[in-house]
């Protein structure tokens, strides 16, 4: 049987420091930059992105 | 030789019986050269089970009796055999279909076996008692019995299907006025609105309420539609594997998906031809009296 990890944050992208902890968290300034990390990330990572607003994004796996 | 002629009716009715039951169907299962020879050899050892038993009563043989108990015994493990074969396939499956849905596929190949044994069965005893013809007769009756005994019903019997607009608010997804997810990536949602199909379905009675909320029928809707019009997903793209959400306040199921073949009619027609699965049809009011 395979064993995965499911619903669970597994990291952020945030646009500055002190608005996510407890997930690893990559910062970009601007949209375009946030929208590309997430893109790789939620690839990398085989997660979905959701849009938390005020500029922070996190990949969850379903 | 003895009795020829109502064994070889028997097991000859009983072999059609079961050969015009296996058909791959939308489900597409069995599709498998393997799957479809397994499934005749353990028809033709229904037929005989069948035909022979009741030669082999009318000759007294009690024992046969017996025996019949025994073979039918070895038939409960076909389901357990294709539970136990789709179960395995789900992990490789980009839409699953769901435990609720391998239960009744499961259940359906179990009950066929009885209907082989059944037909073999009457129409043996129609040939011991009567004539070769009295034996076509009753194989036949036993067959349109055990054919209406297995009718599914379907989806569209007891539900409302319409195609609804995908619209996107901000980052969250609808199909009509029902919420489907959030989706964070710009990409994914012009890719969601260009590709993606919705679906509403209204439940037009209490107990089709029930039906929709179950997440196995819910599974099963999503499989289906998957199987037939493809969709366009990997594992690394979550956000377009197919969902139904439901409206808790009303009942009814917003079904998202993005298609490989964007084709509304086949969408809506899969949908209503989704079976009503045994375990998820609502039977709380009906239980109570209080509706039909």
């Amino acid at each position: 049987m395979e064993v995965t990890i499911q619903k669970v944050i597994l990291c952020a992208v945030a646009d500055e420091p002190g608005k996510v902890a407890g997930v690893p968290t990559f910062y970009a300034r601007d949209e375009e930059s946030r929208q590309k990390k997430a893109l790789y990330l939620s690839r990398i990572l085989q997660g979905a992105v959701h849009d938390l607003g005020d500029g922070v994004l996190i990949v969850v796996k379903h | 030789m003895p009795h020829a002629q109502s064994i070889g009716l028997g097991l000859l009715l009983g072999i059609l019986a079961r050969v015009s039951m296996l058909r791959s169907d939308y489900r597409q299962y069995p599709t498998y050269p393997h799957g479809y020879a397994s499934h005749l050899f353990l028809g033709i050892i229904a037929a005989v089970v069948g035909s022979v038993a009741v030669p082999a009563l009318f000759e007294r043989e009690w024992t046969a009796v017996t025996f019949l108990v025994l073979v039918a015994q070895q038939f409960r493990e076909i389901r357990s055999l294709e539970r136990d074969s789709l179960k395995a396939l789900e992990e490789t499956q980009l839409v699953m279909r769901g435990s609720d849905y391998i239960e009744s596929i499961a259940r359906i190949f179990e009950a066929r076996y009885y209907i082989v044994i059944f037909v073999a069965a009457s129409a043996a005893f129609g040939v011991e008692y009567s004539s070769v013809a009295t034996g076509v007769v009753l194989g036949a009756i036993a067959f349109g019995l055990g054919a209406a005994l297995m009718r599914v019903e379907k989806l569209e019997k007891t539900v409302k299907i319409e195609i609804a607009p995908v619209n996107i608010k901000g980052t969250d997804i609808y199909v009509g006025d029902i919420f489907i997810m959030n989706v964070g990536l710009r990409e994914s949602r012009e890719f969601i609105l260009k590709n993606a199909l919705g679906a509403i379905l209204s439940p037009k009675t209490e107990t089709a309420r029930d039906t929709l909320a179950s997440l196995g029928q819910r599974q099963a809707i999503l499989h289906d539609i998957s199987g037939i019009l493809g969709v366009k997903k990997d594992l690394d793209t979550p956000e377009f594997t197919p969902i139904a959400r439901r409206d808790i306040e009303t009942g009814r199921v917003a079904v998202f998906m993005v298609p490989a073949e964007k084709d509304e009619k086949v969408f809506l027609e899969v949908v209503s031809r989704v079976p009503v699965l045994e375990s998820a049809r609502g039977r709380s009011l009906r239980r109570s009296g209080r509706c039909c």
